[in-house]
């Protein structure tokens, strides 16, 4: 499978619940079934992004952290 | 739906948390069709707000932007003191008898005037929160408010508190909802998924 991300969610900076609030809006310019990634600095996103992404249906298919950084790329459902 | 509009200070350059917002003014309602399959039900959350204090509006604010983030339908019955900060920037004193208006005189209305529940400190304490909030990014409550009502949180006021308090429908910012009582309260903390009073 082959992952073409469309769409980067800057929330690096940002506190809860602002990387969920923007990555929500962010996402209804994504296609069904593309993908996005997130970067985010929360420490609590990494817990956040696996909760948004049980309510939501978008999956988390790959995740990474690097120097403070989250990553999330995540298929829009 | 009615977009926000705030007398917020002018926006400063390169603020990630400013253009967050700015991004979330204007999107319409996320629940509902962003998310579910129209066979499914959407979820429900409604919140009663009842506190006028920073340190539960907040976090009302907080948990119903998140909800309606997370396709979740979010209502918030918004009633006594609760009802304070929903009153629109420039009003100091609201009411018509002198006991309505020395309430507003001892709790100043507005989403920027809220004072914390615990070690308030005559204003020491929400400065220093605000410091914090500043010194970590976190959105603040007006902030949370604009998000909130850009992505469709319902916030429905306290008919009975709005008469009692003196409040009339334009002493209220725009985007509140017709006004309800404790029937309506109860009808739809019984229906939804969950509910909160705080």
């Amino acid at each position: 499978m082959t992952i073409q991300i469309t769409q980067t969610v800057d929330a690096r900076g940002l506190s809860c619940p602002m990387p969920i609030v923007k990555t929500a809006q962010a996402i209804k310019a994504i296609p069904a079934g593309g993908f996005f990634e997130v970067l985010a600095t929360d420490p609590g996103s990494v817990k956040d992004f696996a909760a948004w992404s049980r309510s939501t249906g978008n999956e988390i298919v790959e995740q990474s952290a690097d120097g403070g950084v989250f990553r999330f790329v995540l298929r829009r459902k | 739906m009615t977009t926000a509009t705030f007398d917020a200070p002018a926006p400063a350059r390169d603020d990630p948390l400013r253009e967050a917002i700015e991004d979330v003014a204007g999107v319409p309602e996320v629940y509902g069709e962003a998310f579910n399959e129209p066979e499914q039900k959407v979820k429900e959350l409604v919140i009663v707000n009842w506190s006028g204090d920073l340190d539960k509006v907040w976090p009302v604010l907080i948990l119903s932007s998140t909800a309606a983030a997370s396709g979740v339908r979010a209502r918030v019955f918004v009633t006594f003191w609760g009802l304070l900060p929903f009153v629109k920037d420039g009003k100091r004193i609201v009411g018509e008898n002198w006991m309505q208006k020395m309430l507003t005189l001892m709790q100043r209305p507005g989403i920027d005037h809220l004072k914390l529940s615990k070690m308030n400190f005559a204003g020491m304490g929400p400065w220093m929160m605000g410091t914090l909030r500043k010194k970590y990014n976190v959105a603040s409550p007006r902030e949370l408010l604009q998000a909130a009502t850009a992505m469709g949180v319902e916030f429905i006021p306290c008919q009975m508190t709005m008469d009692m308090f003196g409040l009339k429908r334009e002493d209220l910012i725009d985007e509140m909802g017709e006004p309800a009582g404790a029937a309506t309260a109860i009808e739809i903390m019984t229906e939804a998924d969950a509910s909160l009073f705080i």
